[in-house]
C-alpha cells in the first residue's frame, strides 16, 4: 500500500504542534497589549476642543492655580468646568479681539455654554469623588499628569481599574501634604523619603486601610 | 474449602466476549460500522432528533443573549433554578466514563475494554453540555474569561475562596484530561481505520488523527505508559470534580446545603447516574449494530451491579441526611427537610425517592438485571431520579431558607425546558456524530480480551 503522507509531513506535524504554543502565546500577549494600548484606552491622545485652550500656557506659563477655574474640586465629587465668565475675567481685557477666542465671546454674549470635549470620562458604574482625593492629599498631578506641560489636554492614564487599584493599594507612595495638592512637579523635600511622608500623612489624614480602599463597594456603589 | 475455590477458578476462566471471535472479525465488525455498513435508520432518527433539539438550544441561547437570564424562571430567592440543576446532572453523568476508563483500567478490570470508548465520549459530551449552564447562567456569558486568573487590566483576580472558582478549575481540568485520554486511546484505532478506508479523504483525515501511528513495539510501549499516566491523572478527578461541585452547596450556609457528607454522596450519585447513562446508550446501540457479542449481557449486568451499589450509597446518604436534620436539633435544618417532604416540592421529593431508592431495588432480581429491555427502562428511571435529586436540593433549599418573608416558589419557564432539552440535543448530536465517524468500541483493547490474546506460560 502506498503511503498516504509524504515524509515531509512529519516535520510539518512537529512544526505545527510546537508552533501552536508560540502562536497561542503570541495571541495572548497581543490581546494584553491591545487591551492596555492607547487605541483601547485613548490615553495620551490629544482631544480636539472648540477653543484650543492651553493648560501649558495658563498653568505652566502664567502660574494659575487649578482651583482658580475648577472651583468645586475641594467640595464636590465633580471638578467643574469653569463658566465662560471665568474666562472673561481676563479675556475681556486681553486678547479680546483674538479670532481664536471668538467662541468664548460668543458664548458670553448668548449665554450658551461652550461644548468642551470631556477628556477624563469614567464609566457610569464607577463612583469617583474629587473632593475626598484632594482633601486627603492626592495631588491633581497624580491622575492628570503634568497639566502644566499640556498645550492641549490629553488623558494621562489608562483609567483602567488596575490603574485605580495601583494607588488604592499603596497610597503612601502617592500622598502629599494638602498644601501641595495643586503643585505641578511636586517632590518630597530633600532628605525626606516619600515613604516617610507617606506613612506620616496616612495617619494624619486618617486614610482608611487597604482592605477598605480596595473593597468593591468603595468605588462600585 | 477446595470446592469454593474451584467455583472461583471457573468464573475467572469464563470469557467476557462471546465465543467465536477472532482478531480479524473483531476489527471487521467494529470498523464496518464506520466504514462500510449502511447507516441504519436508528442513527438517522436519533441524529435527527438530536439536531432538531440542538436548533432549539441555539434558539433558546440566542434569546438568552438578547434578553438576558430573565427568560428563565430564576427569581429571588431561587436564583439557581434549572441552570445549576442541569449542570450538576450533566457533569455527574460524565463521571461513569472516567470511572470506566481510568479506575477500572488501574484495577485491571479488563471487561471495561468493550465499553470504555463510548463511555469516554459520553463523558466529553456530557461535560460539554454541563459547561453550557454555568456559562449561560453568568448573565454576561461573553465575559466568561473573567473566571480565569489572567493578567487583566482590572487589577483583580477571581475570588479563590469561592467554590465557584474551584469549579472552573475542576471542570476545565476534567474536560482536558478526559479529552486527552480519549484521544490517546483513539490513535491506534484511527490508524486501523486509515488503513482500511477506501476513500481518499477518509484515509487522509483518519491518518491525520492517527498522528503517524504505525503500531511498532516502540509506539505500543509509549502508548501504554501514556495511557497509564493519564489514567493516574484521571483517577483522582473522578472523586475530585464532583466533590468540588458539591462544595458549591456545602460551603454555603443554607439549610439543606450546608453538610459535610455532600462530597461522597455527590460522587456516588454521579457514578450512579453515569452508569445509568452508559446503559441507556449501550443497550440500544448494541442491538442496532449487532454488537451483542462484544458488549455482552455480562457487561450490562456488571454495570447494573455498579448502579445498584452506588444507588445504595445514595440511599444511605438520603437516610442519613434526613436523620441528621432531625438529630442535629437545628430547627432550620429540620424545617428544610420537613418542607422538602411535605411542602410545595413534596411531589418532586417523593418522585425522587421512588426513582432513586425504591424502584432500583428491583435490580436485586437477576431477571430484571439481565434483561436489556427492563434494564434500559431502569436506567432511564435512575436518570430521571438523579435529575430530580439535584432539582430538589437546589430549588427546595433556596425557595425556603431562614426568612419566611423571603420564601418563594420556582416556576420553570418554557425557555428553561428548551435549554435543558437543547443540551440533550447537543449531547445526542455530538454522540451520534461520534458513532458515525469513529469506532465506538476500542478495537485493539477488545482484541486483548480474546482467548487468543493470552500468552501461554507468561
Amino acid at each position: 500500500m502506498s503511503q498516504i503522507f509524504h515524509r515531509s509531513t512529519n516535520a510539518l506535524a512537529r512544526f505545527t504542534i510546537f508552533g501552536a504554543v508560540f502562536v497561542l502565546a503570541f495571541l495572548g500577549w497581543a490581546m494584553e497589549m491591545i487591551d492596555r494600548g492607547s487605541w483601547e484606552t485613548r490615553a495620551v491622545q490629544v482631544r480636539q476642543q472648540p477653543v484650543p485652550f492651553s493648560h501649558a500656557h495658563h498653568v505652566g506659563g502664567l502660574g494659575l492655580d487649578c482651583r482658580y477655574c475648577h472651583t468645586t474640586v475641594e467640595t464636590s465629587s465633580f471638578a467643574n468646568i469653569p463658566p465662560t465668565k471665568t474666562c472673561m475675567n481676563c479675556h475681556s481685557e486681553i486678547w479680546n479681539t483674538s479670532p481664536t477666542l471668538e467662541p468664548v465671546r460668543a458664548s458670553f454674549r448668548t449665554g450658551e455654554s461652550i461644548r468642551w470635549t470631556r477628556v477624563y470620562d469614567l464609566p457610569d458604574f464607577v463612583y469617583f469623588d474629587h473632593s475626598i482625593h484632594v482633601n486627603k492629599g492626592i495631588g491633581c498631578e497624580s491622575c492628570h499628569g503634568r497639566v502644566d506641560r499640556m498645550p492641549l489636554m490629553w488623558q494621562n492614564a489608562s483609567l483602567q481599574m488596575e490603574w485605580c487599584l495601583g494607588c488604592h493599594r499603596s497610597v503612601q507612595d502617592h500622598i502629599r501634604p494638602r498644601q501641595f495638592v495643586t503643585r505641578m512637579g511636586y517632590h518630597p523635600p530633600p532628605g525626606v523619603s516619600q515613604q516617610e511622608i507617606g506613612q506620616r500623612l496616612m495617619k494624619e489624614y486618617h486614610i482608611q486601610d487597604v482592605r477598605t480602599l480596595t473593597s468593591c463597594s468603595t468605588c462600585h456603589r | 474449602m477446595p470446592d469454593g475455590q474451584e467455583v472461583v477458578e471457573k468464573q475467572a476462566k469464563s470469557e467476557i466476549i462471546a465465543p467465536g471471535y477472532t482478531f480479524g472479525t473483531v476489527t471487521d465488525q467494529i470498523s464496518a460500522v464506520v466504514l462500510t455498513k449502511k447507516t441504519p435508520l436508528f442513527w438517522v432518527a436519533c441524529f435527527g432528533v438530536g439536531f432538531s433539539l440542538l436548533l432549539v438550544f441555539l434558539w433558546a441561547v440566542a434569546l438568552l443573549l438578547a434578553k438576558g437570564v430573565g427568560i428563565w424562571g430564576i427569581r429571588t430567592p431561587v436564583m439557581w433554578g434549572f441552570a445549576i440543576t442541569n449542570f450538576v446532572w450533566w457533569i455527574g453523568i460524565g463521571h461513569a466514563g472516567t470511572l470506566i476508563s481510568a479506575i477500572l483500567l488501574l484495577l485491571n478490570q479488563s471487561w471495561r475494554n468493550s465499553i470504555n470508548r463510548f463511555a469516554e465520549a459520553m463523558t466529553l459530551f456530557a461535560v460539554a453540555c454541563a459547561g453550557m449552564f454555568p456559562l449561560l447562567h453568568l448573565g454576561r456569558p461573553w465575559l466568561f474569561y473573567w473566571l480565569f486568573p489572567y493578567p487583566n487590566s482590572m487589577g483583580v483576580q477571581p475570588q479563590f475562596r469561592s467554590p465557584l472558582v474551584w469549579d472552573v478549575f475542576a471542570v476545565s481540568t476534567y474536560a482536558t484530561v478526559s479529552a486527552m485520554f480519549w484521544y490517546v486511546g483513539l490513535m491506534p484505532d484511527m490508524a486501523t481505520l486509515r488503513d482500511r478506508a477506501k476513500n481518499r479523504v477518509a484515509r487522509v483525515l483518519y491518518g491525520m488523527g492517527a498522528m503517524g501511528w504505525r503500531g511498532s513495539a516502540k509506539h505500543w510501549s509509549i502508548y501504554e505508559t501514556a495511557s497509564l499516566l493519564l489514567a493516574g491523572l484521571a483517577t483522582p478527578l473522578v472523586l475530585s470534580v464532583h466533590t468540588v461541585v458539591s462544595f458549591d452547596f456545602t460551603i454555603a450556609i443554607l439549610p439543606g446545603w450546608h453538610s459535610t457528607f455532600f462530597p461522597p454522596y455527590f460522587v456516588a450519585g454521579a457514578i450512579y447516574s453515569g452508569f445509568a447513562m452508559v446503559l441507556a446508550l449501550a443497550i440500544p446501540l448494541r442491538s442496532v449494530y449487532g454488537l451483542q457479542g462484544l458488549i455482552t449481557d455480562r457487561h450490562l449486568e456488571n454495570a447494573a451491579k455498579i448502579m445498584l451499589a452506588t444507588g445504595l450509597i445514595v440511599s444511605y446518604a438520603y437516610i442519613m441526611e434526613t436523620f441528621l436534620a432531625w438529630y442535629s436539633g437545628d430547627i432550620f435544618e429540620e424545617a428544610a427537610f420537613w418542607h422538602r417532604m411535605t411542602g410545595p416540592y413534596a411531589s418532586t421529593y417523593w418522585a425522587l425517592i421512588s426513582c432513586n431508592i425504591i424502584l432500583p431495588q428491583a435490580l436485586w432480581i437477576k431477571r430484571i438485571r439481565t434483561n436489556p429491555v427492563t434494564l434500559f427502562i431502569w436506567s432511564i428511571i435512575v436518570l430521571i431520579g438523579m435529575w430530580l435529586e439535584r432539582y430538589v436540593i437546589i430549588v427546595s433549599s433556596l425557595a425556603q431558607d431562614y426568612l419566611p418573608s423571603s420564601w418563594g416558589y420556582f416556576h420553570a419557564t418554557r425557555w428553561d425546558w428548551a435549554t435543558f432539552a437543547g443540551t440533550v440535543g447537543l449531547f445526542m448530536f455530538l454522540f451520534f456524530i461520534f458513532i458515525r465517524l469513529l469506532p465506538m468500541i476500542s478495537i485493539f483493547e477488545v482484541r486483548t480480551l480474546l482467548p487468543q490474546a493470552r500468552v501461554k506460560g507468561a
